[in-house]
């Protein structure tokens, strides 16, 4: 079967592919552009380990037809330092220990980021659902709502 | 395996695709298409898109609301003038499902699912569809009930009236698990008031049958009361009849009808 041009912006980068049809845009991120940040946990959408931001906003990798983000910016973990510098989400991980295995950590990151992205000051419960379609199973994930409170505002929002 | 993906402007022309072909599927939002695509169903070997802007559109201009078939939830939750709806959207996956399902979609999915279409049921909304024949409107309860011979047709969108007092609309939906989490069970109802009797009282249960359905039983327990102690305990009690809810890994039939009475009375006496 023929396979389909895609052109997108990954991390700032326009990037052009061949998918299959049917592909989901974690496994075209992963095997066909090699960024290997956004993980493979479950590919129903269940875990949020893929978690990528599509024009901004949160979406499940393995749940997106990749030929649907044509022409629009795909942002994944590795897109979100700052040249050798960690991004202050990922600092406040590490200080906090939010990370244990780390599988669930990408997700977390991103779903933290599209929070802060729009709400640089969110309260606890916000924190919360924010990340309530990522799930860890190492942390008990207060060490990451910890973490994404720190990071918030430079640490100074804490409800 | 790979599938074929074709993508049309013209919301005729993707229902022509639909209609002429059984294993063609429409993608809305993926979230389920695309979990049946990464599983390997090899039922659908078509994936049927339409990029009509119309279907994304949300019109609350005149008297009846109309939500395109591809609104998302976050796009609701984000329109001040459906606040009334901002309770079911909120209830629906994580905010990520949130900015990727549809309303067309949740038309079709199936249990524990399908929780904004529960509060559409209680709104009466009128599903519009656009066939191989051309486009006609049917009612949700009828869409519903047919709903798995519609594989073949395009949702456009989804109108209702505009309710007249938005403390008339009441949702609850059950879950185990929170923020997120699939439904044990999940409740709307539509409460007008003329006067201080109910007029028009509908109830919609999603989990206690195959599809979301009306609870008739418990509507004529509402209808032409005031909402008192009594009538609240006379529809609560009514709430179980004509369901059919099935055991699944969140809750057994057993208890979801054990629990449809009491969280009734809950929805209706405001109690949260
Ligand atoms: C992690 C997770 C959590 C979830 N939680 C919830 C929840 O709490 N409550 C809930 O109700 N649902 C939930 N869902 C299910 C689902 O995301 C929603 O029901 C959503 O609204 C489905 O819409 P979609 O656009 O993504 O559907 P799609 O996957 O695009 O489509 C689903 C079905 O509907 C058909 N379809 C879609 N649009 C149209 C149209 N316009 N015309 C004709 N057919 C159409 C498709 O062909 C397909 O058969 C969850 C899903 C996931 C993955
Ligand atoms: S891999 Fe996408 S949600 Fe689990
Ligand atoms: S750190 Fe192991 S799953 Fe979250």
């Amino acid at each position: 079967m023929a396979k389909t041009p895609l052109q997108f912006r990954h991390n700032g980068r326009e990037v052009a592919i061949f998918v299959d049809g049917g592909t989901n845009l974690l496994v075209a991120l992963r095997e066909l552009i090699g960024d290997m940040t956004p993980k493979f946990g479950c590919g129903q959408g269940g875990c949020g380990t893929c978690s990528v931001l599509i024009d901004g906003e949160l979406h499940l990798s393995c749940l997106t037809l990749a030929e649907t983000v044509t022409g629009r910016s795909v942002e994944t973990l590795d897109g979100i330092k700052d040249g050798p510098n960690l991004h202050p989400l990922q600092r406040a991980f590490a200080d906090n220990f939010a990370a244990q295995c780390g599988y669930c950590t990408p997700g977390m990151l991103m779903a933290a980021k599209a929070l802060l992205d729009r709400n640089p000051s969110p309260s606890r419960d916000e924190v919360v659902e924010a990340i309530s379609g990522n799930i860890c199973r190492c942390t008990g994930y207060e060490p990451i709502i910890n973490a994404v409170l720190a990071a918030a505002s430079g640490g100074r929002a804490r409800a | 395996m790979p599938v074929t993906v074709k993508t049309f402007t013209s919301t005729n022309e993707a229902a022509a695709a639909l209609s002429s072909d059984r294993s063609a599927r429409y993608l809305g939002g993926g979230t389920l298409v695309m979990r049946a695509l990464n599983e390997g169903d090899i039922s659908i070997s078509t994936v049927v898109r339409a990029s009509d802007h119309a279907l994304t559109r949300i019109d609350t201009g005149g008297s009846r609301i109309t939500l395109g078939a591809g609104v998302t939830y976050a796009r609701i939750l984000a329109d001040r003038d459906l606040g009334f709806l901002h309770a079911p959207a909120r209830s629906i996956g994580g905010p990520a499902v949130r900015n990727m399902g549809t309303v067309g979609g949740n038309l079709f999915a199936p249990n524990p699912y399908g929780d904004f279409t529960v509060a559409m049921l209680a709104l009466d909304a009128v599903v519009s569809v656009q066939g191989g024949l051309g486009s006609r409107e049917v009612p949700i309860e009828e869409f519903l009930q047919s709903r798995d011979r519609q594989a073949g047709t395009l949702v456009l969108a989804i109108s209702f009236a505009k309710p007249g007092n938005a403390e008339a609309f009441r949702y609850r939906k059950i879950a185990r698990i929170k923020p997120k989490g699939g439904a044990v069970i999940t409740l709307a109802a539509y409460l007008p008031v003329n006067g201080s009797r109910i007029v028009g009282a509908r109830v919609a249960l999603g989990s206690m049958a195959p599809t979301p359905i009306r609870a008739r039983a418990a509507e004529r327990a509402l209808e032409g009361r005031s909402l008192d102690a009594s009538t609240i305990d006379a529809a609560a009690a009514a709430a179980v009849e004509g369901t059919s809810p099935s055991d699944s890994a969140i809750a057994s039939a057993w208890y979801r009808r054990e629990i449809v009475s009491v969280h009734l009375k809950r929805l209706l006496s405001g109690q949260e």
